[in-house]
């Protein structure tokens, strides 16, 4: 187990902590009340049917949205009341954030070396030898061959396009990462690579994860802790393999009974 | 209407006090885009609106007005412009770099060195340097404001990885005093050395944008590049045919239809200025002054 780490990580206070968050659209519940710590190396899942609040509560995680109340603290500081500036170095340097869509994540016109680059020379990286060879490195890592490497996310079908847009997040070697839905709309062959690439990745740098998904094997598969969310409120949160085997809600009985057997 | 109904310089004074104004704040933050409200010109958007603007709110009647369009002095753009001036404002104008107080230009900075007693204004199509990497003004203003110009990178980073060196050659990226990146408008990448600790007043003007920006003199421009392909200023590898420069941007002029071609200074004062000193190049007339 490799730890891309240049600070010690103390492992046994929270990466996250979050403290009841609440997002109101106008009188409509966005997410309420939501409160949880992520530590260092753990992977949230958030699970739950549209419309529950999921990728509000996650925007809001990322800074993409203000929140109407609460606390988000991540290692101590609060991201909530952090400068612009702030938050935007913070998001990339130590912070990722894997669209559903990857044309939301790419740079369509850019090269896949220049997605991936981007991110290093944003944060200083002026030479074009070392830039390149990370890129080259990275898509190896995501399993993209190397001679792709000049090629337009356009010439990429939808599963290359989604693991190009992890390995532009997971160039700078982030803490934490934010997924949302990283594997919606693929096929079920290429989603299994995906998750099997996102768990090696995940272990081999110790990151630490939230993802939203409304697949219970994606939860099943990557999460160690799973919160299952309901009209903006979570209903129940524990490990993932207790939620999902010994369901105690009604709805999230409903939620695992609801999955198609083959 | 008569040219008396105008105001001097065609602009009433309210708008140029505006235009002034806008001057001003960009001399202060070198190198940042002012919005200025760009009025509409007797002239078609692209033809140099925002410079004309600009020399309209500089000039005064003692001014000795240059216009230059690509270099030269006698071509559509640069002759309608100085007719314009000459009639709207009653100013001198000249062909002479040394002769003029103020300068307007569009794609060259001239051969010859500036000095503290002129001001050079360019015509500016698009004053943003990130717009065709990030299309959002909103965000590309918030990146501006934050210094994030890692984005301005990717784009020479793209062109080394297609065309093995940096193949921007023209509207080459510029960061001024450390601070705001700049796009120095359409000039070639040979120009980019002038900018920096030039003695001259740099106004930039784009009209259709709607945005002023400048660089005070002595002002430390910087070519953006990488460790390892650094900026180079490039031109064609050839003397001017005519005044023999070696050290002066050149223009290919095909010659005939059998593949002849010959290059000139595309500077024409310069070239002139040259031949009048008496410098043969390798296409000039036999028994010229040798």
């Amino acid at each position: 187990m490799t730890l891309h780490r240049t600070i010690n990580l103390d492992l046994d206070s929270p990466l996250l902590r979050v403290e009841a968050l609440t997002k109101l659209y106008g009188a409509r519940i966005g997410c309420a009340d939501v409160s949880f710590d992520l530590y260092p190396g753990e992977v949230l899942g958030i699970v739950g049917e549209s419309g529950s609040g999921k990728s509000t509560l996650l925007s809001c995680l990322a800074g993409h949205l203000a929140c109407d109340e609460g606390r988000v603290l991540y290692r101590n500081r609060d991201v909530v009341t952090l400068s612009e500036p702030e938050r935007r170095l913070l998001s990339r340097t130590e912070w990722a954030f894997v669209h559903q869509n990857p044309r939301d994540g790419l740079r369509m016109g850019v090269s896949a070396g220049g997605n991936v680059g981007e991110r290093l020379m944003a944060v200083g990286a002026r030479n074009y030898a070392a830039i390149r060879a990370s890129a080259t490195d990275w898509l190896g890592r995501v399993e993209i061959a190397a001679e792709r490497i000049d090629d337009r996310p356009r010439q990429f079908s939808g599963g290359m396009q989604q693991r190009l847009q992890i390995a532009r997040n997971l160039v700078t070697s982030p803490r934490l990462v934010f997924m949302d839905e990283p594997t919606g709309g693929l096929d079920v062959s290429v989603q299994a690579r995906l998750l099997d690439l996102l768990r090696s990745l995940v272990r081999d740098m110790g990151l630490s994860v939230i993802i939203v998904t409304h697949d219970l094997a994606v939860a099943r598969l990557l999460a160690d802790r799973l919160m299952v969310m309901k009209d903006g409120r979570v209903i129940e949160q524990g490990l993932t393999d207790q939620v999902l085997d010994d369901p105690q809600h009604a709805y999230t009985q409903l939620l695992v009974s609801s999955v198609l057997q083959v | 209407m008569s040219e008396a109904a105008y105001n001097f310089a065609y602009l009433d004074e309210a708008t140029k006090r505006m235009i002034r104004r806008a001057l001003l704040k960009g001399l202060a933050i070198p190198g940042y885009q002012v919005p200025f409200a760009s009025r509409e010109m007797p002239m078609p958007y692209g033809w140099g609106t925002g410079g004309v603007q600009v020399t309209a709110a500089c000039l005064t009647p003692e001014d000795c007005l240059k216009v230059i369009d690509q270099g030269a002095d006698d071509t559509t753009n640069a002759v309608s412009i100085r007719k314009f001036f000459e009639r709207t404002a009653g100013v001198a104008t000249s062909e002479h770099t040394a002769a003029a107080s103020v300068i307007q230009t569009r794609h060259r900075i001239p051969e010859q060195a500036l000095t503290e007693r002129q001001i050079l204004v360019y015509q500016v199509p698009i004053p943003e340097p990130l717009r065709f990497l990030e299309p959002r003004e909103s965000e590309t203003r918030k990146m501006h404001a934050l210094e994030e110009y890692g984005l301005m990178h990717v784009k020479l980073y793209e062109d080394i990885a297609r065309h093995g060196a940096i193949a921007t050659s023209y509207a080459y990226p510029v960061r001024v005093e450390g601070r705001y990146v700049m796009d120095p408008s359409p000039i070639p990448k040979f120009d980019n050395p002038k900018l920096g600790g030039m003695a001259a007043i740099q106004l930039f003007g784009a009209g259709r944008e709607q945005r002023i920006y400048a660089v005070p003199p002595y002002t430390r421009v910087v070519s953006l590049d990488f460790e390892d392909h650094p900026f180079e200023a490039s031109k064609a590898a050839h003397d001017c045919d005519l005044c023999g420069a070696a050290h002066s941007y050149l223009d290919e002029v095909i010659t005939d239809d059998k593949g002849g071609r010959m290059f000139v200074c595309s500077d024409t004062d310069f070239c002139a200025m040259r031949r009048a000193e008496g410098h043969v190049g390798r296409l000039s007339p036999k028994g010229a002054a040798a």
